[in-house]
C-alpha cells in the first residue's frame, strides 16, 4: 500500500481541522469569560458548548437520512452515499451522548438532579438509543447491496426523531427551557454576548462534524479496500501453495 | 392491494390458528411479565394499581416483540420470501396483511391483559370510551412498527436480538402516550398536566398514520432482501 493511500489526511482536512479545533478553542475561551447570571450561577457559561453539541447531533442525523435517500434512489445511488451515512451516524452518536452529557452537567445544579424525564431529555435519550440500533443494524454482515439497502431505509425511519427532539419542548411544556436561541433578545447587551458565542459555537461544531465526517470516510473506504486487497492476497498466497505441492 | 393484504392476513392468521404460538407462547409470556411486575413491586403497598397503566403497556410492547418476531420468521424459512415475491402479490398488500394480522393477535392479546391487571393489580376499569380509543390506536400503530422492523432485520441471522434494539426505541412514543390516555381513563392522570388527552392520542395517531405510510413505501424493497 503507497503513502499517499495509507493516510486520511488532506489539504482540504488539515485546513477543515486547524480550522475547527482553533473555533473550538476560541468558544471554549470566550465562553469560560461569559459573566455569571443570577438564575444558573457559572453555569449559564454551558450556552457556548450544549445547544451546538446538540445542533452538531442533528446535522449528523439529517445527514444520514439525506445519504441515505440518495442512495435509495437508483440513480444516484453510490458506494460514497452509504459511507457517509455510516459515518455521520457515527459521529452524531458521539455529538447525541455529549448533548446527554453537558446537560446533565447543567441540569445538576440548576434542577438538582442529573436527570428528569421531560420531553426534551427523553426525546434525546430515544435518539440516542434510535442511531445505535442504526449502527447495529449496519454492523449485522450481508452482501453490500442488502446490508446498504436496510440501513438506508432504517436511516429514514430514525430522522423522524430529529424534529420531535427539536421542537418537544414546545409541543409539551415541560422542565426543560425553550429553544435557546428564541429564549434571547439580540438587542439585550448580555444577551448579545451570549448569542455571539453560541453562534461562534454553532459554526466551529459544524466544522469539527465535518473534519470528522471525511476522515471517518476515508477511514472506512480504506478498511474496505484492505479487506478486498486481504482476501486477494489470501487467494493469491493458497493458489501458490496448491502450485508449491504440485 | 386489500384483496392481497387480506389473503395474507388470513394465511398468517389461518397458521397461527394451526401454530397456536400466540395463544400457547405469546399470550402466556404477557401473563407471566404481569405476574413479575407483582413479584417485583410490592403489591402490600397499592403502587401496583398506581402504575398499573404503565405496566400494561409495557407488558403489550414486550408481547408485541415476540408476535413481530414470529410474524416475521413466518416468511423466512422454506423459501417462502421467494415464493411470495414471485406469486405477483402487491408488497404492499403483503405488509398490511402482515400488519393486520399482527394488530387481529394484538387486540386478543390487549383484552387478556386488561382482565390481568384488573384482576391482579385491583384497578378498576372506567373510561371505556377512551381506553378503547387509545387501544385501537396504539394497536395500529404497534403492530404497522412492528412488521416494518421485523422486515428490517428478517434477513438476518441475529433478527431475534436486533428487533428488540431497533423496535423498542421506536415505539417508546406509543408507550408514553398510550400509558397516558390509559391513566387519564382510570382517573389516575396528574392534575394540571400540561398535554390533554387530545394531544396524547393525536400522537398515537400520527404514530400509525408514519408506519403504516413508511411500510406501504418500504416493504417492496425490503421483501426483496429478504
Amino acid at each position: 500500500m503507497n503513502e499517499s493511500r495509507s493516510r486520511t489526511g488532506s489539504a482540504l482536512t488539515l485546513g477543515l481541522g486547524i480550522a475547527a479545533w482553533s473555533l473550538l478553542a476560541l468558544t471554549i475561551g470566550l465562553g469560560l469569560g461569559l459573566p455569571e447570571t443570577v438564575e444558573q450561577d457559572v453555569y449559564s457559561r454551558l450556552i457556548a458548548v450544549h445547544p451546538p453539541v446538540a445542533w452538531a447531533a442533528y446535522i449528523a442525523a439529517i445527514v444520514t437520512a439525506g445519504a441515505s435517500l440518495v442512495w435509495l434512489v437508483p440513480r444516484t445511488r453510490s458506494e460514497t452515499a452509504d459511507l457517509v451515512a455510516g459515518a455521520s451516524a457515527e459521529i452524531g452518536v458521539v455529538f447525541t451522548g455529549l448533548m446527554l452529557a453537558t446537560g446533565s452537567i447543567w441540569g445538576r445544579p440548576t434542577w438538582g438532579v442529573w436527570w428528569v424525564w421531560d420531553a426534551r431529555l427523553t426525546t434525546s435519550a430515544l435518539m440516542l438509543a434510535v442511531y445505535v440500533g442504526y449502527l447495529a443494524i449496519r454492523r449485522v454482515p450481508d452482501a453490500y447491496e442488502v446490508r446498504a439497502r436496510r440501513s438506508a431505509w432504517t436511516a429514514m425511519a430514525a430522522v423522524v426523531i430529529v424534529p420531535v427532539n427539536h421542537f418537544a419542548v414546545e409541543w409539551w411544556r415541560t422542565l426543560h427551557q425553550g429553544r435557546s436561541l428564541a429564549q434571547l433578545t439580540p438587542g439585550d447587551d448580555l444577551d448579545g454576548a451570549f448569542i455571539g458565542t453560541m453562534l461562534l459555537g454553532f459554526v466551529a461544531m459544524t466544522l469539527l462534524y465535518v473534519w470528522l465526517l471525511i476522515h471517518r470516510v476515508r477511514v472506512e473506504r480504506m478498511t474496505s479496500r484492505l479487506e478486498d486487497e486481504a482476501l486477494a492476497d489470501a487467494i493469491e498466497a493458497r493458489r501458490a501453495e496448491a502450485v508449491g505441492a504440485n | 392491494m386489500w384483496r392481497d393484504a387480506l389473503a395474507v392476513a388470513a394465511k398468517d392468521l389461518r397458521i397461527e390458528r394451526r401454530s397456536r404460538v400466540a395463544t400457547h407462547q405469546v399470550l402466556p409470556f404477557a401473563l407471566v411479565i404481569l405476574v413479575l411486575f407483582g413479584f417485583a413491586l410490592d403489591p402490600d403497598r397499592g403502587f401496583l394499581a398506581r402504575a398499573a397503566s404503565g405496566l400494561y403497556w409495557l407488558a403489550v410492547l414486550l408481547a408485541v416483540v415476540l408476535a413481530a418476531q414470529r410474524a416475521a420468521s413466518i416468511e423466512s424459512g422454506d423459501g417462502v420470501a421467494d415464493a411470495m415475491r414471485l406469486s405477483g402479490i402487491d408488497p404492499a398488500g403483503v405488509f398490511l396483511g402482515k400488519a393486520l394480522a399482527v394488530a387481529v393477535e394484538l387486540v386478543a392479546l390487549e383484552v387478556v391483559l386488561g382482565f390481568g391487571v384488573v384482576v391482579l393489580y385491583g384497578v378498576d376499569p372506567s373510561g371505556l370510551g377512551l381506553l378503547v380509543a387509545a387501544a385501537g390506536l396504539a394497536t395500529v400503530g404497534l403492530a404497522a412498527a412492528s412488521t416494518v422492523y421485523g422486515a428490517l432485520v428478517g434477513g438476518t441471522r441475529v433478527r431475534e436480538t436486533l428487533l428488540p434494539l431497533l423496535f423498542l426505541p421506536a415505539a417508546a412514543p406509543v408507550l408514553i402516550a398510550a400509558t397516558r390516555v390509559t391513566d387519564e381513563a382510570l382517573g389516575g392522570a396528574v392534575v394540571g398536566a400540561s398535554v390533554g388527552v387530545g394531544d396524547w392520542l393525536s400522537l398515537l395517531g400520527v404514530f400509525a398514520v408514519l408506519y403504516l405510510c413508511f411500510g406501504v413505501l418500504a416493504y417492496g424493497p425490503l421483501l426483496e432482501d429478504a
